[in-house]
């Protein structure tokens, strides 16, 4: 074996090559042009076990190379009823197919046609590769006329082709903001995976989760105890750099407040250290509250499967809040766990009538505007703390911090939560700089790694589709020396990371809790001198240089 | 090729139309019955259309989010880009439909020379724009020749539009801008190689129609010299369900009025059907409320969930010698 890097590490590939992107399109027709399977540009499929697990059909060993994908037999009888079904379930499925004119202001909006240039990566194109199969055999146009009217056969191929492709999306509805008609993506992409699924093609870094969090309660399959045990570990830490020991409550019956957050946060550098905030930050605001193991997964891998799956594994946050008696919830940074909770969770699970409004034990506010989740954001929590002056704060203590700040695709394009992390930063930080406007907010860039994209099989796509980000932090790393993006969301925790080192050395990746508790200033504290990660809390050395 | 089968698509409507008049006589024909079946299409095929949308339930509410949400007192909450409310929502379509705000927000972006550049890009919005806004001028003014006495807006829109002062009959400014602007989609849609990669015959059979449709408009004005009180007549006539198709009229009016037939027949069929399809995208339709007001999904089916007890069943020993509580000692 050589040392050499392989198509799953980012030292594989030189920057020049992938900077060299040819939007020239192919001379061959899309309709008729075969999915490529590259080492570095697909995923690996689920493992049968996880499928069985969570019973979904047609579980069995196969592999994208090979010629035969081992399909049920009656798989296009199984495909056209699913989309039939789907059609009658879901308007924007079918407005969606029917109302998209091809003006291709979607084209350049999408991270991984930017970084990569091939065709198929553009949204109107990626939809069309569903939409010629609803021509083709639900509309009369393209019964009768076929390919003039952009109508194609459903075969082997095109099923293929929705493999690549639709795990080439990541759900980040980038392309919607854009759309004159708000066709999105997303909703297309959701479809795909489903009709995908009911021929047993799923990838296993999406449903080795599912299943986890099925059983666990968790995706990375964090046992009860075991959760005891990492959060126990993180009060030592905690103890050790600030002198103040915090509980850790867990399954507590009666709390006021269940706090539910991504389980990356207990597992994963740097998602860690922003877990040990929420500690230290529950601490020293004397909070009634109470993490669950039973629901220990804030995020949702089922929101990249099925709608079903989403709502069997969001289901377990209002049956553990109703068995343990809170009075309302609250949820860490997390960006497609958001998405769920601010559109699905009421719908699917609710109503939550057994909860209280939410309302600020410590400075009195109510949450009106989730009076029916009973449920709101970490940062929409400590917004309002900051605002009120609840929080004993040194921003100085983050100078060594020039921080800038990554919307995430699910809380910027599917709540619109823009202020409320902005408010926090600059409440924690005193060197704040954003990057440029085309590449934050509603028009924020994707990690390249969301909607269960974030595999190292992937890295060749995740390097491409995390270019704009990462060229974004590159600018203001270069202008003003930034050396912190802060993110409120996992999966960029982990991604962002990878993207970071790649395009733009020298920045880290921080939760934005991290941040506020390098500046809370804990009552009985020793004299603080390192922060959560165990490096100088001021930066005297810095951490560009570390 | 494709372009060359929508424009062959078009030159054999005009064949037709033209061997239909000037060789068969078949003025009833398409002075008469292709009008009605057009204008029976339209109806029945948009309102279907419409209706088969409708019939499909919205199971979530999954607004695309373009600016601040409504939460805390103090931010200020973007209430048309992230409607919390139905006014705002009403404002957010207003400025969709009215003004194409989405297409607005459009931007280049491209990796040149190894470097990722983001760019201004309005010519797509302002072109779009420039054709609707001139395609409702356009029917506005035509709406002369369907009443008696013509209505005061009408004339006034007919004045506006002819503001120019140029040629006799007057060059009317909507007429100039709706061929100029269908001539840059069009341009666009070819000069661009990824563009022409995604294009149907649709795409451009829709561009070439209305084309067609817009020049023989300006030719029956300004070189035909139509003769407009017969025009009028025939108009009035099919409008009265009393239709009598004026010998006066010659081909090229049958083809004005042939082509605009095909298009109302064409459109609830075809992707011109957004211009109903955006009243109905949930992505910009709904209020971003749903942590406020909750959103019941008809289909809302119970699925199968991993309860407590059985994960407690499962996890009971480690769970106690954790320390941790139990429902089930």
């Amino acid at each position: 074996m050589s040392d050499a890097p392989k198509p799953d590490q980012a030292g594989y590939y030189e920057q020049e090559d992938l900077l060299r992107v040819d939007y020239g399109p192919p001379r061959e027709d899309w309709m008729r042009s075969r999915a490529s399977f590259r080492p570095g540009t697909f995923i690996y499929p689920a493992k049968p076990k996880n499928l069985d697990y969570i019973g979904f059909p047609n579980a069995r060993q196969w592999s994208p190379t090979d010629e035969d994908w081992k399909l049920p037999a009656n798989w296009q009888e199984i495909v056209l009823e699913g989309i039939h079904e789907r059609l009658e379930k879901y308007r924007s499925f079918k407005v969606f197919m029917d109302i998209c004119v091809r003006c291709g202001a979607c084209a350049d909006k999408c991270h991984f046609y930017i970084g990569g240039g091939d065709p198929k990566n553009m949204p109107v194109l990626r939809a069309e590769l569903l939409r010629s199969i609803y021509r083709h055999d639900f509309t009369a146009a393209g019964k009768l006329l076929g390919r003039l009217a952009g109508a194609r056969p459903l075969t082997i191929d095109v099923v293929k082709e929705w493999f690549y492709y639709f795990y080439q999306c990541t759900e980040c509805r980038r392309c919607s903001v854009f759309c004159p008609y708000g066709v999105d993506t997303a909703e297309i992409t959701m479809m795909a995976r489903e009709l995908l699924h009911l021929l047993g093609l799923s990838v296993n870094w999406i449903m080795e989760p599912v299943a986890n969090c099925h059983r666990t309660g968790n995706h990375l399959g964090i046992q009860p105890h075991g959760l005891k045990d990492t959060l126990e570990f993180f009060a030592d830490d905690i103890e050790e750099v600030t002198g103040v020991r915090v509980e850790a409550p867990i399954n507590r019956k009666g709390a006021e407040i269940l706090f539910v957050t991504p389980s990356g946060d207990f597992l994963a550098d740097p998602g860690t250290y922003t877990c040990m905030g929420y500690l230290a930050l529950f601490h020293e605001l004397g909070l009634d509250y109470t993490f669950s193991t039973y629901a220990s997964e804030g995020g949702n891998f089922g929101l990249f499967t099925s709608a079903d799956m989403m709502k069997r594994l969001n289901a377990k946050i209002y049956a553990e809040a109703k068995r343990l008696g809170v009075k309302w919830i609250l949820g860490g940074e997390c960006g497609h766990m958001w998405r769920v909770l601010n559109q699905y969770m009421d719908t699917m699970n609710g109503p939550a009538d057994f909860l209280e409004v939410p309302v600020s034990p410590v400075t009195g506010t109510r949450f009106e505007h989730a009076r029916s989740t009973k449920m709101i954001h970490i940062v929409e929590f400590t917004a309002d703390l900051i605002r009120e002056r609840k929080l004993a704060l040194d921003p100085s203590r983050n100078d060594g911090r020039r921080v800038t700040f990554h919307d995430s695709c699910n809380p910027s394009r599917s709540m619109g939560m823009l202020e409320e992390p902005r408010a926090v930063l600059k409440g924690v930080c005193r060197n704040f700089f954003e990057m440029p406007p085309n590449t934050i907010r509603e028009q924020t860039f994707c990690c390249g790694g969301g909607a269960g994209l974030g595999t190292d099989e992937n890295m060749e796509m995740r390097l491409r589709g995390g270019l704009p980000r990462g060229n974004a932090v590159r600018h203001v790393r270069d202008r003003h020396g930034v050396n912190v993006l802060a993110a409120c969301c996992a999966i960029d925790r982990a991604t962002l990371t990878t993207v970071c080192d790649y395009w733009a050395p020298g920045v880290k990746v921080s939760g934005i809790t991290e941040l506020v508790a390098n500046a809370l200033v804990m009552k009985g504290e020793k004299e603080r001198t390192l922060d959560f990660r165990k490096e100088p809390l001021r930066g005297e050395e810095g951490p560009r240089d570390a | 090729m494709r372009v060359l089968v929508a424009l062959a698509a078009v030159v054999a409507l005009l064949v037709a139309v033209s061997v239909g008049i000037d060789v068969l006589g078949w003025r009833w024909l398409f002075g008469v019955i292709v009008p009605y079946s057009a204008g029976l299409l339209f109806l029945v095929g948009i309102v279907a259309r419409v209706l088969d949308w409708a019939s499909s339930p919205v199971p979530f509410r999954v607004p695309t989010t373009c600016g601040q949400q409504r939460s805390l007192d103090w931010i200020p909450p973007a209430r048309l880009d992230n409607p919390s409310t139905t006014l705002g929502v009403a404002g957010r379509m207003a400025l969709e439909v009215l003004a194409f705000r989405s297409l607005f927000r459009n931007i280049r972006s491209e990796v040149r020379d190894g470097r990722l550049a983001h760019g201004s890009n309005k010519w797509l919005w302002l072109g779009g724009l420039a054709f609707h806004w001139s395609l409702l001028f356009v029917l506005l003014r035509h709406l002369r020749f369907a009443t008696e006495p013509v209505p005061r807006f009408v004339l006034g829109v007919t004045r506006v539009d002819g503001f120019l002062q140029v040629g006799l009959p007057v060059v009317n400014a909507s007429t100039a801008l709706f061929v100029a602007a269908l001539a840059f989609l069009f341009l666009r849609r070819v000069t661009s190689p990824q563009l022409r990669y995604i294009s149907l015959p649709s795409d451009y059979f829709s561009l070439f129609l209305l084309l067609a449709v817009g020049a023989s408009g300006i030719f029956l004005r300004h070189f035909a010299k139509v003769d407009v009180p017969a025009a009028k007549a025939l108009v009035l006539g099919l409008m009265s369900l009393s239709p009598r198709p004026p010998a006066a009229l010659g081909s090229a009016f049958y083809a004005h009025l042939f082509l605009v037939s095909v298009l109302l027949a064409y459109l609830p069929f075809s992707k011109l059907a957004h211009m109903a399809g955006i009243f109905l995208s949930p992505t910009r339709n709904l209020a971003n409320d749903s942590r406020a007001r909750r959103h019941v999904n008809p289909w809302n089916h119970p699925v199968s969930v991993h309860t407590y007890e059985e994960y407690e069943d499962e996890f009971r020993e480690r769970m106690r010698e954790a320390g941790l509580p139990l429902e089930k000692e």
